[in-house]
């Protein structure tokens, strides 16, 4: 198939959508079992500490850092690159006495001449706060869309593009938690956004398969949700794209700092686009939608009436 | 068929014209400038810039312009060297009454900030600078509370010896009586003259009653605290020289105090958390210090110090001055023996009292203590708490040379660094309750300039990129998508300036985002049109039907996508707000350039002509 053609696919996604299920399955459970087994790498904005970023004229010395380090009797220390190997990332873990002094001790220690980049320091009251509020706006933010779809399609719709979203959600993490990347608050941002970019996709197949149950006379659901997934392809595979393409600059180009982010949305788009295919509409035909679920309100009822 | 009226086209031209005049400030750039403010109630007049300016052009320094804006002076220049040496002589030359400080200035053409132009501001995150958040310490605000209770109550219920014993439980005050009568009796007193005591519930025995401080009377305590907390690190912040500090209540108990292009971090952190003053107290010549130290117990009317090296002296508890008495306060080097001093100016009171001391106590010694109250969270078994500390230590102890009042010098301070220190803290005065910073985020200059750099990149190459796919794609219709694009980039950097949102590197990404989203509007109607088209309607119902039917499914799409962003404005704190912003505005400003826009360009391209083909 060209790219220009006007032909609409005609793949059948929804007879494999046993597949797909397997798929999601497959994915979920590696993703709960990893979040289980070794959770989430959280960064200093959840569990408190000390985080300083150093930029020095020459390739530093991690060795001489470390050691600097541990003879001043700090713990759960972890240094490395960042970036370029001009660049040092010290974390520390909260200490005994945890005070936002501590950083302004280890760059005297580290010596004159150093170019502080960037120093973050979290108190252990204010790290559970961030993680609780941030627990908070997901729930919210699921709450708050779960209303709107209910709304606006019925529920059915409502419950598959929750499930699509909790889907997305859970293997998005999952990801951060095999590849153990840092999660701190800039990936929860961006994980809400994944959200609302997921069902975003979701609610376009969605509208379709609406606009389909109501402009045929036939009441099979399977064939009209598979023509609303067709004809949605297009456009689903673009829009993609087109957010991939930015996110791709955001990543390559943003700087360390918007890494995590970037990569956070990357994956979710990916899956997003995914789930929005084969999760959401599996969910409602699972659910059993029919045709006179349908029922359409008062405007959209003129607006199908003025059809030839 | 496919024409919008010429109003609708004019009120669209019209848009545009608005969002590019008002996105243009940020094209200007910035110079290097000097702000100068006044502390307190001074204001600072057109007198004080033909002054300064004079002063320049005596010095010769190169400036580019002086004047005065929102009762501030700026002061720009052409170069680094010429802001830094102004900068230096304006410290020296000016009274303490200025608050100097290094600026980035907008330059603006005049025109355009007449009619309200401003640039975008900046975050900590792109300018640099520090982000603090800090606690006061209420549990100390309402001990404090308790301990002038105490006092009060003592003195009330002594007139007619009405107790037997007050002691202090916790936040609560015991009072042990002989009679029962005579509990009544205090029982009225108290509820006539301390209202703010309330007895506490089920506390009561037979002579006995416990005390605490009415809820409304601890929440007064509390605001009041925090208020001048607020009002002290106001005056610190000015000491330090910072241009455009924000220093915000933050919840009941929290201060937000944001340093933008403050390279010293660690001093801000050691001026900010500090809770330092001086006491003046008269050396106990009489009493044995050998005994005090060995017994540990303190004579009657002394009490057991420390010099900082660990040498005990006794001192007399009566105090002469505190630091509450110190109006000025100046770090300087003593020329005799090149040690660091502070030079201190007393108020009438303490400069009376200490005219008084220094005649009747004329070669006698006397001491200066340097109090400082700490507060720090500790981790301890899992659990954190706050640990409370007060050091009280003797800087000085010297012989009474001679008789003196208002002014004089002390020495014995560790370095010149503290003295300054100190010095500061003794003019802006102290907090009223120990505060403690609870988070910290602090970006170098380097960074953030790094960040602008990467972010504004990221933008461009992410952009381009959607404008070539685009284009490839959908031709004529895809090169409309990328006007509207553009637009929709030029609005959001307009709205952003207009309601002068902080733009932080996350907010970058959002706009990122949103550029790659906000084609998602041209997509839908684009496809829905080639649908149409293959369903073989006329080229003008298609392009028609095609915006029509994809009306509803953009609003619903973007309406969830805004329900996230919502959330996440409510609950993100700083930089993830700023996400949230841009993503917000951005999903707003595209819905209105993909519809609305593009269709006023599509009609002007097709509209109402025979059309045979469409470039789509």
């Amino acid at each position: 198939m060209s790219l220009k053609s006007l032909k609409v696919p005609a793949i059948d996604f929804v007879n494999k959508r046993r597949y797909a299920l397997f798929f999601s399955a497959l994915l979920l459970a590696m993703s709960v079992v990893s979040l289980g087994m070794q959770g989430l790498k959280l960064g200093i904005d959840f569990t408190g500490g000390t985080l300083i970023e150093i930029g020095y004229e020459q390739t530093a010395d991690l060795e001489e850092i470390r050691t600097k380090l541990a003879d001043a009797d700090y713990i759960g220390t972890n240094v490395q690159y960042f970036g370029s190997d001009t660049e040092v990332l010290i974390q520390l873990e909260p200490q005994a006495v945890s005070s936002a002094k501590l950083s302004s001790s280890i760059i005297r220690m580290l010596g004159e001449g150093v170019d502080v980049r960037r120093v973050e320091f979290v108190g252990p009251k204010v790290g559970e706060e961030l993680t609780n509020d941030g627990g908070l706006a997901l729930l919210y933010a699921l709450i708050g869309i779960l209303i709107y779809v209910a709304l606006r399609f019925e529920y059915r719709f409502a419950l598959g593009s929750i499930s699509a979203l909790v889907h997305d959600v859970v293997i998005t993490l999952g990801v951060f938690s095999v590849l153990q990347i840092e999660f701190d608050l800039t990936v929860l941002a961006a994980l809400l956004a994944v959200i609302g970019y997921s069902l975003n996709d979701t609610i376009v197949v969605f509208d379709r398969i609406r606009e389909n149950f109501l402009s045929t006379r036939h009441t099979d659901p399977k064939p009209i949700v598979n023509d609303a997934l067709n004809q949605t392809l297009a456009r689903t595979l673009m829009t993609s794209l087109t957010t991939l393409l930015v996110l791709l600059a955001l990543y390559f180009l943003g700087g360390e700092v918007i890494h995590s982010f970037a990569g956070a949305l990357i994956i979710g788009v990916v899956i997003g686009t995914y789930s929005s295919i084969y999760v959401a509409s599996s969910m409602i035909l699972a659910l059993g939608i029919a045709k006179e679920d349908m029922l359409p309100s008062e405007k959209e009822k003129k607006e199908i009436d003025a059809r030839p | 068929m496919n024409h919008y009226a010429g109003w609708k086209n004019a009120l669209i031209a019209f848009f545009l014209f608005l969002s590019t005049l008002y996105a243009l400030p940020n094209i200007y750039g910035s110079d290097l400038a000097i702000q100068i403010s006044g502390t307190g109630d001074i204001i600072v007049n057109n007198e004080d810039v033909r002054a300064i300016e004079s002063a320049l052009v005596d010095n010769d320094i190169d400036h580019k312009s002086i004047g005065l804006v929102n009762s501030r002076i700026l002061i720009r220049f052409n170069d680094s060297q010429s802001q830094l040496s102004s900068k230096a002589l304006l410290k020296q030359s000016l009274s303490r009454n200025y608050v100097v400080a290094l600026n980035l200035a907008p330059s603006i053409p005049k025109w355009l900030s007449n009619i309200g132009g401003k640039a975008m501001s900046l975050g900590l995150d792109l300018r640099g600078g520090v982000h603090f958040l800090l606690e006061v310490d209420m549990d100390a605000v309402i001990a404090t509370s308790i301990d002038r209770y105490e006092n009060e109550l003592r003195s009330l219920l002594k007139k007619d010896r009405l107790y037997r014993k007050i002691l202090k439980e916790n936040n609560s005050l015991v009072v042990i009586f002989n009679e029962q009568n005579l509990k009544d009796q205090a029982k009225k007193v108290i509820r006539d003259e301390l209202p703010d005591l309330m007895i506490v519930e089920g506390s009561e025995s037979e002579l006995q009653l416990s005390l605490e401080i009415t809820t409304d009377t601890q929440s007064a305590a509390k605001k009041s605290a925090l208020k001048q907390n607020i009002t002290t690190l106001r005056n610190r912040v000015n000491e330090l020289g910072v241009a455009e500090p924000i220093i915000q209540q933050q919840g009941t108990e929290r201060i937000v105090v944001q340093l933008p292009g403050v390279q010293d971090t660690a001093r801000a952190k050691e001026i900010l958390g500090a809770v330092a003053t001086l006491e003046f107290r008269l050396v106990d010549e009489k009493n044995d210090l050998q005994s005090a130290v060995n017994s540990g117990k303190n004579p009657s009317g002394s009490k057991l110090y420390y010099f900082r090296d660990g040498r005990p002296l006794l001192l007399k508890t009566g105090v002469i001055v505190t630091g509450e008495n110190i109006v000025d306060a100046a770090s300087s080097v003593d020329q005799q023996n090149n040690s660091p001093m502070v030079s201190i100016t007393l108020d009438n009171t303490g400069g009376r009292s200490m005219l008084e001391t220094t005649k009747e106590y004329l070669h006698h010694r006397m001491a200066v203590v340097y109090i400082e109250n700490k507060v720090e969270t500790i981790i301890k078994d899992g659990e954190t708490i706050k640990n409370r500390s007060k050091t009280q230590d003797i800087i000085n102890a010297a012989t009474i040379q001679g008789t003196f009042s208002n002014r004089f010098q002390i020495t014995g301070i560790d370095s010149s660094r503290e003295a300054r220190n100190l010095a500061l803290l003794l003019r802006a005065g102290s907090l009223s309750a120990p505060i403690e910073i609870i988070e910290e985020r602090t970006i170098g200059p380097s960074l953030g300039a790094d960040n602008i750099q990467k972010g504004l990149m990221s933008v461009l190459i992410g952009f381009v990129l959607v404008l070539v796919f685009m284009g490839w794609r959908y031709r004529v219709f895809g090169l409309v998508a990328n006007v509207a694009l553009t637009i929709n980039l030029v609005t959001i950097v307009s709205i952003l300036s207009l309601i002068q949102a902080t733009l932080t590197l996350p907010g970058i990404a959002g706009i990122v985002l949103t550029v790659g989203m906000a084609v998602d509007a041209n997509v839908l109607i684009f496809e829905r049109i080639k649908e149409e088209l293959h369903a073989n309607k006329n080229i003008q119902k298609a392009i028609s039907a095609g915006y029509g039917k994809a009306l509803l499914t953009i609003a619903d799409a973007n309406i969830t996508t805004l329900i996230a962003s919502l959330v996440l404005f409510s609950f993100g704190t700083g930089a993830v707000k700023g996400f949230a912003v841009t993503l917000s505005i951005g999903i707003i400003t595209s819905m209105f350039t993909a519809i609305i826009v593009s269709r006023a360009i599509i009609n002007l391209i097709y509209g109402g002509k025979k059309v045979e083909e469409l470039a789509i």
